[in-house]
């Protein structure tokens, strides 16, 4: 929390400059009444019109004084509160940029997404509000309760009466209410979902004639929409007419004592008037003063999400760049590693060595490790023991920004970013050419559609690749990682989409036109992997064979087993 | 814009009578809470000083008081409670309509959007709806009433001043629609920016690993780092804009309130002739009308500025309404006990008319018989799919399903003919046992569990905390392999005579890929299958191979046909070997 306020150092003339104006505004609205009570006491009763006209030219005055105070204070609030946002959210996305692979999993990206928006937003207009509204309403309510304490001590019972009991009705709505808020919000979060599903299963749905049900289904969902939030506004709406209530009844009693007062020659009529306008003043401030409270409880709510983040700590890097000359390319050495809180090890005792230009596969069922240990690599995660070098330095000490620039990355999900193809293209190399792009779209089998395309590289990619074939998605995400020719390319199960032919299209143009780059690829597929210099069988986390694809058939039980279900099929065709 | 509002209203007719109820509390309660200023000022005549105050009178005053604050606070807590009816109502009949909009369009419709995009619709779109539409009519309605009030009440007090009132009130309604004109434009330039800076924030933080994986950070940062001080800057002046409101009416109040006071103490002096005698206390009431009178102007301001953005919702929100559905089939027959038989003569189809897809097709299939279709990525392989389901209806020729042209039978049994398995599974947030009898729901546990047998499926299902009554969902942590178990029991337990199967290759283990293919194996046995086929014993058993490319069928017949042909097929059986 305390690492948030540091944003609001840079705007401490505000901070204080903003509130003190409020004050000033509020302070002449206060003088306001007094006037009008001396224009009625003085001005009527000693039949004066120049002080009558003296007074009303000084309500005006007052009026733009305090017009000026306020927008000036409006104008501080929001410069204020956008530029300590703006920072934040800046900072923020930096820290978010900064984190380590086990950080992200922590918290999760989409929450992380939320609390770079709409918690920074939240926090952003908390602080808009308290430079606005924190000193104001309190003020005018205890500024209205001196005043009202000047004119007549006794007549002010009523106001320290009524006061607290609205603040006390208002105290119950709002704890009563704000839960069921919460709850209506996560119907409304059932419904979404339910459309979503709905949605997603189209086809499954009308295959299958459900429609009807479908729909009976979220009408449902919908009436219990309608009812939750009926019920909060049954109590909701109980606010506003209390709050009337209240105040007039009070107005009410001080008129009758305040008659009482009168008569007794402690009060007049110009100061009762005023009375009743301090009362109005008082409680309409408590209704603002109630709200500001919700607001702030939302902004501490997000402002500790937001520290929550600030207080992971940054990726650890070292600083030796990689030996691009290194006769090994990659080496384990007795490499374990299990992920926070999950107490087994999902990668255990592994150690291999491949050399530079040499291909190593990785094959094991779901689960395995399979992608646990290539994420080794790029030095997304930390060995737990033992030692991983790649590029001839131990990932515990490479500046891991210069190891990444070397390794190209496909994912086993293909996403594309949306702007133009160029520039997806671009990822791995910012200043890549038309002539670079256009070999690695090649090489991954992409250029025969790419080039059909009558935008070519200008063709816009929309947000996560949707408008384009899973096929032709992760044939992109191939060539995309292929930019640049990196030292290393790790392809994580990322053929899947791909037919036979493709496949096998690819494998050889890998081969021919990226002879320098070692290539790691995870699969399921042994015919993939036939070609690799080294190849690891993967089980529950435990390397359990590794060797050529002719060694395993020899040795490796496992090995063999997925290799004679896969052949099964090749038998077919010699028979 | 008024051809959208009617519409929103048509909704809320069969709620007319909250409509109207809610018409006359707040009439009744906002004239009950304007009256409280005359009788304040009458109570105050009552006390003209020292010795000098009319207690009798004041007792009636202060009861009527009394009476009326009180009868006004109910009335607009019911006036509060009709409007949360009506709303919440006519916006759940919205809701329920525009889902089952959706479950009624042309697929082609869903296949063109993307998903967030109509969920927002029906979810985001109709509750800015409701409150910019209905609770904003309220606010408007009341806020016009107290205008009107106000003023009645103050001509009655001294119609001289009221018409100093009047005149001064233009000042208030520019000040506040100017304000609003300023802000909201440059509200629309602060949503779209926000709009972009969290799209970008989905998009790169969403991806967080990968951003991470492509050295992209600097990148992202300076993306998002201009966009985020665009969005401060704006930001910052559409919210100063909107709080200028507040101070500007309060300052054209004080205007108004200085305005009255001088003239009513001018009146009450008595030498100011124009404006006529007056009392202190009708001066305290008048003031008390004009400190009240510019907040309404306030408030509708608002609301209009509310209304253009609930007018934009509203306006997608029927635009999907407005869709053109499905043709209405409830008239056709009934495909009655389908054999299995099935056949395509002359059929022709395409997506766009620019690009031509499938011409001319013919393909006769006898029940139990096995069509594979195989091809290339992305050849279009699902376009037989959507054919055969009639997701798609055809342009020319006709497709047959036991005799019966499928253009005559209603689509739902046509679709309960077929059983379906695809790629991408589908599991919906439910039970196990609840996704597995979804074609099925009478369907009784025995009869589930025995297809989840069947498929191989019961071994995991047990393991699972709660067994055949434990919730998943599409992101409940089971794997994609156990998924689409499940939906290959969900079809086990319909036992249709046509089944249509993708055979998913991505992301399964060796172990779970084994399970699926005897699961298929099961399934097809004594059944017409289209078969998306990717292994090479179902396609070499296949009795029609239907060969695609580029959403063509470029060959067609067995397997021995297609190889001693020498094209297309048999290039790509080869290539299946090479390494």
């Amino acid at each position: 929390m305390k690492r948030l306020f540091r944003y609001l150092k840079s705007y401490k003339k505000e901070l204080v400059l903003g509130p003190f104006f409020k004050l000033l505004e509020a302070i002449f609205e206060l003088i306001v009444p007094i006037v009008m009570a001396r224009i009625i006491d003085n001005g009527i009763a000693n039949k004066d019109s120049a002080y009558v006209l003296k007074m009303s030219g000084l309500i005006i005055i007052l009026g733009v004084c305090g017009l000026c105070f306020a927008l000036t204070c409006q104008f501080l609030a929001a410069k204020c509160a956008y530029g300590f946002g703006t920072d934040l959210r800046a900072d923020l996305y930096r820290h978010i940029n900064s984190l380590s692979y086990s950080s992200i999993d922590k918290i999760g990206t989409s929450s992380l997404i939320n609390r770079l928006t709409n918690d920074s937003m939240t926090v952003q207009n908390g602080v808009n509000m308290f430079i606005r509204l924190a000193v104001r309403a309190p003020f005018l309510v205890i500024g209205a309760a001196i005043m009202a304490f000047m004119i007549d001590m006794k007549l002010s019972l009523v106001l320290i009466l009524s006061a607290p009991l609205i603040s006390v009705i208002i105290f119950l709505i709002m704890r009563k209410t704000v839960p069921m808020y919460r709850k209506t919000q996560q119907k409304l979060d059932k419904a979404a979902l339910l459309t979503r599903e709905s949605l997603e299963g189209t086809r499954v749905i009308r295959a299958f004639s459900r429609q009807n049900e479908e729909i009976e289904e979220f009408s449902e969902a919908v009436n219990e929409i309608a009812e939750c939030s009926a019920a909060v506004g049954k109590i909701s709406a109980i606010l506003n007419p209390a709050a009337f209530m209240i105040m007039n009844l009070g107005i009410v009693a001080i008129i009758w004592f305040g008659g009482l007062r009168i008569d007794s020659g402690s009060l007049t009529q110009g100061e009762l008037t005023a009375f009743t306008n301090y009362m109005t003043q008082i409680l309409l401030a408590l209704v603002v003063l109630a709200n500001l409270i919700v607001i702030f409880t939302k902004a501490f709510a997000s402002a500790n999400r937001i520290s929550e983040v600030f207080s992971l700590p940054s990726e650890e890097t070292g600083t030796i760049p990689p030996d691009r000359s290194s006769e090994n390319i990659i080496e384990f050495c007795n490499v374990s590693f299990g992920y926070e809180n999950s107490g087994e090890d999902s990668v255990h005792d592994l150690s291999f060595t491949l050399k530079r230009g040499e291909m190593l596969g990785i094959i094991g069922g779901t689960g395995s490790g399979k992608s646990t240990a290539a994420a080794l690599i790029p030095a997304f995660y930390r060995p737990t023991s033992g030692k991983v070098i790649v590029s001839g330095v131990d990932i515990n000490e490479v500046n891991v920004e210069e190891l990444r620039k070397i390794i190209g990355t496909v994912p086993q999900k293909a996403v594309l970013f949306s702007g133009t193809l160029r520039e997806n293209m671009q990822w791995q190399k910012s200043d890549a050419t038309d002539e670079e792009i256009i070999s690695a779209l090649k090489t991954a089998q992409a250029w025969e559609f790419v080039e059909k395309l009558p935008k070519g590289l200008d063709t816009y990619i929309a947000q996560g690749g949707s408008n384009l074939s899973g096929g032709q998605k992760q044939r992109i995400a191939i060539a995309r990682a292929l930019v640049g020719k990196p030292d290393i390319l790790i392809l994580d199960d990322s053929t899947s989409a791909l037919d036979y032919s493709t496949d096998l299209r690819l494998r050889k143009a890998l081969k021919e036109n990226l002879s320098e780059t070692s290539v790691v690829m995870i699969s399921q597929r042994t015919t993939s992997l036939k070609g690799a210099d080294r190849i690891i069988v993967m089980e529950d986390g435990q390397p359990v064979g590794i060797g050529t694809h002719d060694e395993l058939l020899e040795s490796c039980e496992i090995y063999q087993d997925i290799y004679r279900s896969q052949m099964n099929e090749k038998e077919d065709r010699h028979a | 814009m008024l051809k959208t509002l009617k519409r929103v209203f048509s909704y809320a007719r069969p709620y007319i009578a909250y409509f109207i109820f809610t018409l006359i509390f707040a009439a009744s309660g906002i004239s009950l809470s304007l009256s409280v200023p005359v009788f304040i000022g009458k109570a105050v005549d009552c006390c003209l000083g020292e010795g000098n105050v009319d207690f009798e009178k004041l007792l009636i005053i202060v009861i009527e008081l009394g009476i009326s604050v009180i009868a006004s606070g109910l009335f607009q807590w019911l006036m509060s409670l009709c409007t949360n009816k009506l709303a919440f109502k006519t916006v759940r009949d919205i809701r329920a309509d525009a889902f089952a909009k959706i479950q009624r369009v042309p697929l082609n419709y869903i296949d063109r959007r993307t998903k967030g995009e109509l969920t927002s619709r029906v979810i985001n779109d109709i509750e800015i709806l409701s409150d910019g539409l209905l609770q904003g009519f309220t606010q408007f309605f009341s806020g016009v009433i107290t205008i009107i009030g106000t003023l009645i009440f103050m001509m009655i007090i001294n119609y001289k001043i009221a018409i100093v009132v009047v005149i001064l009130t233009p000042l208030s309604f520019i000040a506040a629609s100017r304000i609003t004109k300023a802000s909201h434009d440059s509200y629309v330039a602060q949503s779209k920016l926000r709009g972009d800076m969290v799209g970008l924030a989905e998009e790169m933080t969403g991806n967080q690993k990968l951003v991470k994986a492509f050295v992209y950070d600097k990148r992202a940062e300076e993306r998002f780092a201009k966009l985020n001080h665009n969005y401060g800057k704006i930001g910052a002046k559409a919210t100063f804009f909107s709080s200028m409101t507040n101070p500007t009416t309060r300052f054209v109040n004080g205007v108004i309130y200085a305005a009255v006071g001088l003239l009513g103490a001018l009146g009450a002096i008595g030498n100011f002739p124009f404006i006529g005698a007056m009392s202190v206390g009708r001066l305290s009431s008048f003031l008390a009308y004009s400190n009240q009178y510019t907040k309404p102007f306030n408030e509708i301001s608002g609301v209009f500025a509310e209304l253009q953005n609930a007018v934009a919702s509203a306006k997608r929100v029927f635009d999907l309404l407005d869709e053109e559905e499905v043709s209405d089939d409830s008239e056709a027959d009934k495909l009655t006990d389908p054999t299995g038989e099935l056949s395509f003569s002359h059929v022709s189809f395409s997506y766009s008319p620019e690009f031509k897809l499938i011409q001319d097709f013919n393909l006769e299939v006898k029940p139990g018989q096995r069509i594979a279709i195989v091809g290339p990525t992305g050849c279009g392989k699902s376009t037989m799919i959507n054919l055969l389901l009639r997701f798609y209806d055809i342009e020319s020729g006709t497709i047959t399903v036991s005799g019966k042209d499928i253009n005559s039978v209603t689509r739902d049994s046509l679709r309960e003919s077929f059983g379906m398995v695809l790629q991408e599974t589908w599991v919906f947030t439910g039970t196990v046992a609840e996704n597995i009898s979804y074609g099925k729901p009478e369907a009784t546990r025995d009869e589930i569990i025995a297809a989840a047998k069947a498929v191989h499926a019961h071994g995991f299902i047990k393991r699972l905390p709660d067994g055949y009554d434990t919730v998943i969902s599409e992101s409940s942590g089971l794997s994609q392999g156990q998924k689409q178990l499940i939906c290959i029991a969900r079809v086990m337990l319909m036992d249709p005579p046509m089944l249509i199967l993708d055979e998913a290759t991505s992301s399964i283990d060796l172990r779970t890929e084994h399970r699926i293919q005897r699961a298929f194996i099961k399934l097809m046995e004594g059944k017409t299958s289209f078969i998306i086929a990717h292994r090479l014993s179902t396609i070499k058993n296949s009795d029609t191979i239907l060969v695609m490319k580029h959403g063509n069928i470029i060959e067609q017949g067995s397997h021995k046909e297609l190889m001693s042909r020498k094209g297309f097929y048999s290039e790509l059986y080869n290539s299946q070997f090479a390494t």
